[in-house]
């Protein structure tokens, strides 16, 4: 018996840009709706309900409803950093649901390419961060932060550095397929482990790239759904969490997946073994190890041998993930990584990921986003997507 | 190569946080204590993260802890080592790790708290293996 969807996926666009030199931040959230509503067959018109993160131009929603010409009923810009975008989808499942609006737009655009930011800094969002004092003056970047989270991972299971590789080397081995991609090289675990060492235990090829672009959704509710056809995707299930730092009771060890994953998976009546597909957010290769975990896939520590098993490569293991080459590989647009999460699993479920990629008979399929730093204040989010006759 | 003091941005004090930073000054690392549910808490807050208690009141630790985890950023200049610290008190702290050679560095670590200074003379608390002479 097919599953009941509260709301359908019915469009999705991946900018093709990974260096917006001649483009406006704008320009590229309506360029990137504008993909996805060709791709729904849907115009802007119909659009009544309008989600964006809240790095977006302006005043969010408001200003980017006005340049793109939008005639909204509803609006949420809920901020979850990198994990907004599975947030969002969520949210709009529960609007569509609640009569609030019939079909949703969600877009994400940034050029930090383009406007040469630096991994090396903190993320700075006002002087008024309640952490601010306590956090900026010991240089936390990105990297290191993440690296912390490694180091502790390796620590308390025994986690190798060669064990986190092959998260890089099965997301190379799919990018090779992707036009698009950013690096389309095949990597091997010594490529990784001998690539510099930007912030230890963190190599070079243990980070994702830093692109410009963005991507879009349309989310609709079910009866536009059906009109649309069969490439639309149910929404199954959706869970988020956050996790902090606690009062100073830190434990790096694992995420807030933990949290959204059962959730979701609860939403959908479904298991991570009923999943064909994962989307996994990789902005490090500890970023996947420990979502891996928390999701369920492998028990807690199990992580580096399920990955080095060769379960995440396409045709060759268990949970293929991230066909499109992922963050590490593909695309990271604005730093932010759950938006193309969902776009490579609609393609997955749809059937049009790269023949090279594609898993046979893929009919469930699951997005993870992750936000924020993992070891200081993070958001996680999880979504359980399905084929129209799944 | 010992990991040195490095130049730390000026840290934002305001009222609620201040005793921290004076006391800083004075070479003492204060944390948060929560009257009601006895707990300790860092970064320090005017009301309890736990319980929401406003009576919270500072109190001086003993400076000693040991690492939970870092890194060491290879690609700064000067190299720094940043680190989350588990003082005895029972909470964990970010901070830099000073005067230690960055290969010998590991986790579970005993250190102690040191001072370095912000551009603007505040002083930071940082964390150094114990038997480092300065």
């Amino acid at each position: 018996m097919a599953r009941q969807a509260k709301a359908w996926i019915a469009g999705v666009y991946e900018h093709p840009t990974r260096k917006a030199v001649d483009k406006t931040t704008p320009q590229l959230h309506a360029e990137v709706a504008l993909g996805a509503l060709r791709d729904a067959g849907l115009t802007k018109k119909d659009v009544d309900g309008y989600f964006c993160d809240g790095v977006a131009p302006g005043l969010g929603g408001l200003s980017m409803a006005e340049y793109m010409g939008l005639n909204l009923r509803y609006t949420d810009a809920t901020e979850t950093g990198g994990s907004s975008y599975i947030v969002h989808v969520g949210h709009a499942m529960q609007a569509i649901a609640a009569g609030k609006c019939d079909v949703a737009l969600v877009t994400l655009a940034g050029r930090p390419r383009a406007e040469g930011v630096k991994a090396l800094g903190a993320r700075d969002h006002g002087a008024d961060m309640p952490e601010r004092g306590f956090e900026f003056p010991y240089g936390p970047a990105v990297t290191n932060l993440y690296a912390m989270a490694a180091r502790r991972h390796m620590h308390e299971f025994g986690t190798t550095s060669e064990q986190l590789a092959w998260i890089k080397v099965a997301a190379s081995h799919h990018a090779q397929h992707n036009e698009h991609a950013m690096l389309r090289d095949v990597v091997t675990v010594e490529d990784v482990v001998n690539s510099p060492m930007i912030a230890d235990p963190l190599h070079r090829l243990d980070c994702c790239i830093i692109s410009d672009g963005g991507g879009a959704l349309v989310v609709v509710k079910p009866e536009i759904a059906k009109a649309l056809g069969d490439r639309c995707v149910k929404v199954l299930g959706q869970g988020e969490a956050v996790k902090h730092t606690n009062g100073g009771r830190v434990d790096l060890t694992w995420t807030a997946a933990r949290r959204s994953g059962p959730i979701a998976f609860e939403e959908a009546g479904l298991t991570p073994a009923d999943m064909k597909y994962a989307s996994i957010y990789d902005s490090f290769t500890i970023t996947v190890l420990e979502t891996l975990e928390d999701l369920g896939f492998c028990e807690k520590g199990d992580g580096g041998k399920f990955v080095s098993d060769g379960n995440l490569i396409s045709g060759v293991g268990k949970l293929p993930f991230n066909t499109d080459g992922g963050g590490l590989c593909n695309n990271h647009p604005n730093n932010r990584g759950s938006m193309t999460k969902v776009i490579e699993a609609v393609r997955q479920l749809r059937g049009e990921a790269h023949p090279k990629v594609q898993v046979p008979d893929c009919d469930l399929a699951l997005a993870h986003g992750t936000g924020g730093q993992i070891s200081q204040r993070s958001g996680s989010a999880t979504v359980i997507l399905g084929r129209s006759d799944a | 190569m010992i990991l040195e003091m490095r130049e730390h941005t000026d840290p934002v004090i305001n009222p609620e946080t201040e005793a921290y930073w004076k006391a800083a000054n004075d070479g003492k690392l204060l944390v948060k204590y929560c009257m009601e549910c006895k707990e300790p808490h860092f970064y320090p807050r005017a009301l309890c993260p736990f319980c929401m208690s406003e009576r919270t009141e500072w109190r001086e630790t003993a400076g000693r802890g040991r690492i939970y985890s870092f890194s060491v950023m290879r690609r700064a200049d000067p190299v720094y080592a940043i680190a989350y610290v588990t003082l005895e008190e029972g909470v964990t702290m970010l901070t830099n790790i000073v005067d230690a050679d960055p290969e010998t560095l590991r986790v579970g670590q005993e250190v102690e708290v040191a001072f370095g200074a912000a551009a603007n003379g505040q002083a930071i608390p940082l964390f150094r293996p114990p038997d480092a002479t300065r």
